[in-house]
């Protein structure tokens, strides 16, 4: 077994996922046949071989970086306005800190 | 005038003949359009106003005897993970149910500026993930080919719009070929471009570091001119290319012949036999065109899924940490605190497919396993574009199945996550290589199901890929 149901528990914790008890026993099996397959990769010899984290392509080192130019920004009563609750210009969420 | 089989070039010639105006020929596909989504739900929302005040500025340019642009009246359909801006953009989410973004995407502005015409915003897989277009909240997508299997997926809704002539061209995205493998099920050409060939800005992230945007349509032809629409340098991405965009419909006519084809062996082991059947038919097809085939190796094939599944749900549960109830989505109400709020949003919002990968890629970044998964699954990346490295300094387009089997039914694969993975074998290597790949029709199964064909070349070599596919498109037959 690859991940028993109180890692599952806790890697939603982790991710913010308010998961049923179901869902977490359902979820512990799908990510378990999914990890073993994955195990696959210790199949490779990947001794020095780089990480590629992007597609990379021959270009200027600048090529990438935007005119510094002023331009419009949304606004606040657009980017407000879908919010669930906002009020004096602001996301409103639960209280954080007890006074 | 036959909507439902209208390509680009027909259009043109219809509004500069006078045949209809531009505000006749939007108010029928939407006509069109709105009668025909009950039989698919392939269509989410309608973008009736915006599609008319585009017509209608067609409309005026065309009084005025001005060249209207590259797409002038064209219906367009644009992939509901692709804002717009005042149009529902809800990216087939409960979570974004009424999200009104308040800005374009890049894509959306050049298609309008191009004079095309958006007429609605097409359902997909929830932010993109899925093979099957069943993991919409708003319900799945029918196949317009066979209406009890699924269109494909993720790009499900912006395939079927095409195949059934709901729009004459439509905007998918891509990830893990979520736009080829649709094309291939629904019998369109469908486009994933280099990667950084066209902008990402307002495509909502799935995996930043492998998704793209890129046209369906009927012929290779529209694809070509709608991509030289909507690619190139974009300031508001940085990973888009500075890199010139040339005419792609340019170059169609050209002769294929002595072009060197690679079959990489590894493809062409699993596949479904009838399947098999129609993509050694459409082989054929090549070699009589006159091109050199020849067996090539791209021997970390075998690797790609699981390399796949750990960078793209990686990614995703970084780029999904958005999605928290305070700025756009809808909110759990009567959370106590804000963690609470956070975990019951997103519980009760997201449907199981995200969850899964959120969960999975959290899992993978998590602390002590980084090294294993992650940075593993990277170092096997540079494997997977190596083999294409490797066989593009001796042939000039690689051709492959888009899928092991064809468009299956509603249902069969859904209790079965790994196996739905699985079936993104074909797909997935090219995104990972970030190079140009297409799904071009290749006939049909003996039930009628359709095939696609799948070619890949060298980065920002489209033009060379649509090359082949016009080519292949004419001597087939297979023009939609």
């Amino acid at each position: 077994m690859k991940i028993t149901e109180n890692e599952v528990r806790y890697i939603a914790g982790l991710a913010n996922l308010n998961l049923t008890d179901e869902e977490i026993h359902r979820f512990r099996a799908d990510l378990d046949e999914i990890l073993t397959h994955i195990d696959k990769l210790n199949e490779l010899d990947l001794t020095g071989v780089e990480p590629m984290a992007q597609v990379l392509y021959e270009a200027e080192e600048t090529a990438t970086l935007r005119e510094d130019k002023e331009v419009q920004p949304l606004g606040e009563a657009l980017a407000l306005e879908n919010a669930p609750l906002s009020g004096a210009g602001y996301f409103k969420v639960p209280k954080v800190i007890e006074r | 005038m036959d909507i439902a089989k209208l390509t680009i070039p027909e259009i043109r010639e219809g509004l500069l003949a006078r045949r209809f105006s531009a505000v006749e020929l939007t108010t029928e596909a939407l006509r069109f359009a709105k009668e025909e989504n009950p039989k698919t739900n392939a269509y989410l929302h309608f973008s009736e106003e915006r599609a008319l005040a585009a017509a209608r500025r067609v409309d005026e340019k065309l009084a005025r005897d001005e060249d209207p642009g590259p797409l002038a009246g064209v219906p367009v359909a644009v992939k509901d993970v692709i804002v717009t801006k005042g149009v529902r953009t809800t990216c087939a989410s409960r979570l974004l149910e009424n999200y009104i973004p308040p800005y374009d995407a890049t894509t959306v502005a050049r298609l309008e500026q191009a004079d095309g015409v958006i007429i609605g915003k097409t359902n997909c897989d929830e932010f993109a993930m899925g093979s099957s277009n069943e993991n919409s909240a708003f319900g799945p997508v029918r196949n317009p080919v066979a209406p009890d299997r699924v269109p494909g997926g993720s790009s499900g809704g912006s395939a079927a719009v095409v195949a059934q002539g709901t729009a004459v061209v439509s905007l998918g995205s891509d990830t893990g070929g979520s736009i080829r493998q649709p094309a291939s099920f629904c019998g369109v050409v469908g486009v994933t471009p280099t990667y950084g060939r066209v902008s990402r800005y307002g495509l909502t992230a799935f995996a930043s570091s492998l998704d793209h945007i890129g046209p369906f349509s009927k012929t290779v032809y529209d694809s070509a001119l709608l991509l030289r629409v909507i690619a190139g340098r974009d300031p508001m991405d940085s990973t888009s290319a500075e890199a010139p965009v040339p005419d792609y419909t340019a170059v169609l006519d050209q002769d294929v012949r002595g072009m060197k084809i690679g079959l990489p062996k590894e493809y062409f082991k699993g596949l479904s036999s009838e399947i098999g059947d129609r993509i050694n038919a459409g082989i054929e097809i090549l070699s009589k065109l006159g091109c050199k085939l020849q067996e090539i190796s791209l021997p970390t094939t075998d690797y790609a899924i699981a390399c796949y599944y750990i960078i793209c749900t990686a990614e995703a549960s970084s780029n999904l940490a958005r999605y928290d109830g305070v700025r756009y989505t809808r909110r759990s109400p009567d959370s106590q605190t804000l963690q609470d709020m956070y975990r019951n949003t997103r519980g009760e919002g997201f449907g199981a497919e995200c969850k899964r990968r959120i969960m999975l890629g959290t899992y993978v970044l998590s602390s002590g396993y980084y090294d294993a998964y992650y940075l593993k699954a990277q170092r096997v990346r540079t494997l997977i574009a190596r083999d294409f490295a490797n066989a593009f300094t001796e042939v000039d387009a690689i051709v492959t199945p888009v899928s092991p089997f064809p468009a299956f039914r509603l249902g069969e694969k859904v209790n079965d996550p790994l196996q739905m993975y699985l079936s993104d074998i074909y797909t997935i290597t090219g995104d990972l290589a970030g190079i140009p790949c297409m799904s071009v029709p290749c006939g049909k199964t003996a039930e009628g199901l359709p095939v696609g064909m799948q070619i890949l070349t060298r980065h920002f070599d489209e033009a060379g890929m649509f090359r082949l596919a016009s080519a292949f498109e004419r001597a087939g037959g297979f023009a939609g």
